[in-house]
């Protein structure tokens, strides 16, 4: 049975037709923590030597889950914008794998909701990337 | 003193629209979110024209904060890789043929990026232009700037650090 929570998190993916457009999957979005999955596909591929995913496909992953987790935060009204959101890509993510980020609302206040994210595939001892955003907080 | 004749107009042309053609269609990420790229000379305007699945918010509606974010990277790497393969091609050191051919220029790798949100996209057309404030021969710093209809108020800008392709000689 699906229950409350799942029905909130099924209802937010449904709503993006860029995250249905990028195949993500989110698996995790209460309490200001959200987890969303990307699977590998050759159309998002950035660098066609190494078949390594573009950069500006985790920079979609990320908005999306730290929007996720910023929404989900329990002072939150419910709806969000991004402000600015810095993205560190540490190492290319490993061709043919699933990339998964993880994002954490740190600190919310009447306005602003303050983010941090990391991606990781298989190897998660090895972030891929980092990513640091501010949101707006704003009503139903 | 003699000067050499200058090439034709179409030739110039050719080989210019050609280069960049083969560097464009060889991200295919590119062509998943429908960016195109129109050349003046050796500047570049990126265009994003619209489509459903580049929402993000179909309440307001909005372009998703990381499309914008993705249409930017792309406009930053293609403006930087067009920088260094216009001189090259200008001076001969690239055979134009060749990059027809596949053989593409290693393209310059994103350190951080740093997306500066000013307004909410609009569900219509985007353009965006890379400024190139320092390439060096390890390091890049590249200024992007994304607007709609209006030039003068940008809906996005950003910010990124590149890691420069080696080049081996």
């Amino acid at each position: 049975m699906e229950t409350e929570k799942d029905r909130v998190a099924r209802q937010f993916m449904d709503a993006i037709p860029h995250a249905q457009a990028l195949g993500m999957r989110l698996t995790l979005m209460e309490d200001g923590r959200a987890r969303i999955e990307m699977g590998y596909d050759a159309r998002f591929v950035g660098d066609p030597e190494t078949g390594v995913i573009h950069g500006g496909a985790i920079s979609a992953l990320m908005d999306t889950c730290c929007g996720a987790a910023a929404i989900s935060h329990p002072d939150s009204p419910g709806i969000t914008a991004t402000l600015d959101l810095r993205i560190d890509y540490m190492r290319p993510a490993t061709p043919g794998q699933t990339i998964s980020a993880e994002a954490e609302c740190y600190h919310i206040t009447r306005s602003v909701a303050f983010v941090r994210a990391r991606a990781t595939d298989d190897d998660a001892a090895r972030p891929v990337a980092n990513a640091t955003g501010t949101f707006t907080v704003e009503g139903g | 003193m003699a000067r050499s004749r200058p090439e034709p107009v179409q030739v110039v042309k050719q080989r210019r629209d050609a280069a960049l053609k083969a560097l464009v269609d060889g991200v295919p990420y590119i062509g998943f979110l429908g960016v195109r790229f129109e050349r003046l000379g050796d500047e570049l305007t990126a265009i994003m024209s619209f489509d459903e699945k580049l929402i993000g918010n179909p309440r307001l509606p909005a372009l998703h904060g990381g499309v914008t974010a993705a249409f930017l990277e792309i406009t930053s790497i293609i403006g930087l890789s067009w920088s260094m393969l216009w001189e090259d091609l200008e001076s001969g050191a690239v055979d134009p043929e060749r990059l027809t051919a596949g053989h593409l220029p290693r393209l310059p790798k994103t350190i951080d990026f740093t997306v500066d949100y000013l307004r909410s996209g609009l569900p219509r057309d985007a353009y965006a232009r890379a400024q190139v404030n320092r390439s060096g021969r390890r390091y890049a710093s590249v200024h992007v700037e994304g607007w709609q209809d209006n030039r003068t108020r940008p809906f996005a800008q950003a910010t990124g650090h590149f890691l420069m392709p080696r080049r081996d000689g």
